[in-house]
């Protein structure tokens, strides 16, 4: 199924569009403010293949971000006084610039989240890994879809539990994860299939006492949902799904969550330099701004402070029930 | 109607309390607080009503409770294990009533006197 059907059979699904519903919580249009976040995607390249994956991220791709962008984007951050960068992909740390990258983010005075797949960290070149991200405060937001093997197994491949868990334990043993290190290791969770997850107060007690067993510790757990884009999206149209996620998707939403949705202070960079409101729609190819692309060679925070954030109907996915970030729910 | 049981009418549940709100008010007022954290887990609560859905076979709470117990983490070993709480009940009430047979046939039945 190609992407333009499937985003069809998507808009089809919906009943009201986003827009109107935000516009009915009176909260249209969603204004951007100034950034305080700059999500780098570094490529679409991963050791995985997992079936949630909304940028369908695979061995076989090859899209990665030039140093040219990546320098042009510590410039943009340099005047715009960003200093929290994250870090994302396919596997970011699979870029061949992925360690010099976060050496000049730490240099001029920035933060970095490495959102990882764990399973990364067993890859025989990134056994030195964990201890890198130690030495440079590198915030680790690691994705595992479920503590049980089965489930985490189903969704990401075989053995790819187990390769977490040894991921996980290679991030403690550097010091991620414990209190008073002040290296955080953030677990992120994604429902693994056609259905919301509940708090992630409840999800966290249940990780933590499974992984605990494991003998690994963690910092915080987030749920997110899946977005119905990308390999996602055609799970639902394939399995017959998709109707009754967009109606849950729509009947969860939750205009509480609008004031703090992501894409109003995080600013997502493609690996070709292009600027999108947030990484769902850098996968669909939808543009900062009314379908002129902006670089970040080119762009400035004031610029950029204000515009209206594009919206389509995979947005319901972001304000359902408690909301979803890339760092979690975003309302009570 | 195609046949007896719709997959829509669980999402149209609610339709039941037009012809009598304040029963239904009460009804949903009350659900809402069984299924609310107490001194069982939400999940907990979630794998029960899953078997009791199987013991009862309603495949509305069947769908409704499968969903549940996903978003309350489960997993579907545990999903699976809870099933099995329900046959095994299921099971032994029809297998313990046999003891009614036993006593009725002992009751019906000759036997011999030393």
């Amino acid at each position: 199924m190609d992407t333009l059907t499937a985003s069809l059979s998507l808009e089809e699904a919906v009943t009201v569009a986003f827009e109107q519903r935000v516009a009915r919580a009176g909260e249209w249009p969603i204004a951007a403010l100034p950034p305080a976040v700059l999500q780098m995607n570094l490529g679409y390249r991963c050791n995985q293949r997992c079936a949630h994956c909304h940028v369908d991220a695979s061995p076989e791709r090859a899209e990665e971000m030039p140093w040219a962008v990546m320098q042009a984007a510590l410039e943009f951050a340099g005047r715009s006084r960003i200093i929290e960068f994250d870090l994302t992909g396919g596997a970011p740390e699979l870029h061949p610039h992925f360690r010099q990258l976060i050496e000049r983010i730490k240099a001029q005075g920035g933060h970095v989240t490495d959102r990882c797949n764990l399973t990364i960290l067993t890859e025989a070149r990134e056994q030195d890994l964990p201890r890198f991200l130690a030495a440079h405060r590198v915030r680790v937001m690691a994705s595992l879809p479920h503590h049980s093997c089965e489930m985490t197994d189903r969704v990401r491949g075989d053995h790819a539990f187990a390769r977490s868990l040894a991921g996980l334990r290679a991030l403690n043993a550097a010091g991620h994860g414990f209190p008073g290190t002040g290296l955080e290791l953030v677990l992120v969770v994604n429902p693994s299939g056609a259905f919301l997850l509940a708090s992630q107060e409840s999800l966290e007690a249940d990780f933590r006492a499974a992984l605990a067993r494991h003998g690994v510790v963690f910092t915080r757990l987030i749920a997110l949902a899946n977005m119905p884009i990308g390999r996602f999206l055609r799970f639902l149209i394939e399995s017959g799904n998709l109707a009754r996620y967009m109606r849950r998707l729509e009947a969860s939403f939750n205009a509480a969550t609008v004031p703090n949705l992501m894409c109003r202070t995080t600013l997502s960079l493609g690996w070709n330099g292009t600027l999108y409101d947030c990484d769902f729609n850098q996968a669909l190819g939808l543009a900062i701004g009314n379908g002129e692309s902006a670089h970040i060679r080119s762009a400035t925070s004031d610029e950029l402070t204000g515009r209206a954030v594009r919206c389509r109907s995979h947005c319901y996915g972001c304000t359902a029930g408690q909301g979803s970030s890339c760092t979690g729910a975003v309302a009570a | 109607m195609a046949g007896y049981y719709d997959p829509e009418d669980l999402e149209r549940f609610a339709e039941i309390g037009k012809a009598s709100p304040e029963l239904w008010g009460k009804f949903s007022a009350w659900y809402g607080s069984v299924f609310a954290p107490g001194a069982l887990t939400q999940r907990e609560k979630a794998l029960i009503a899953l078997a009791v859905a199987h013991a009862v076979q309603c495949p509305y709470c069947i769908d409704a409770y499968t969903q549940e117990s996903l978003a309350q983490g489960a997993d579907i070993r545990q999903m699976t294990e809870a099933v099995h709480v329900a046959a095994a009940i299921r099971g032994g009430a029809s297998l313990v009533h046999g003891m009614q047979m036993r006593h009725t046939a002992g009751r019906l039945s000759l036997e011999h006197e030393e």
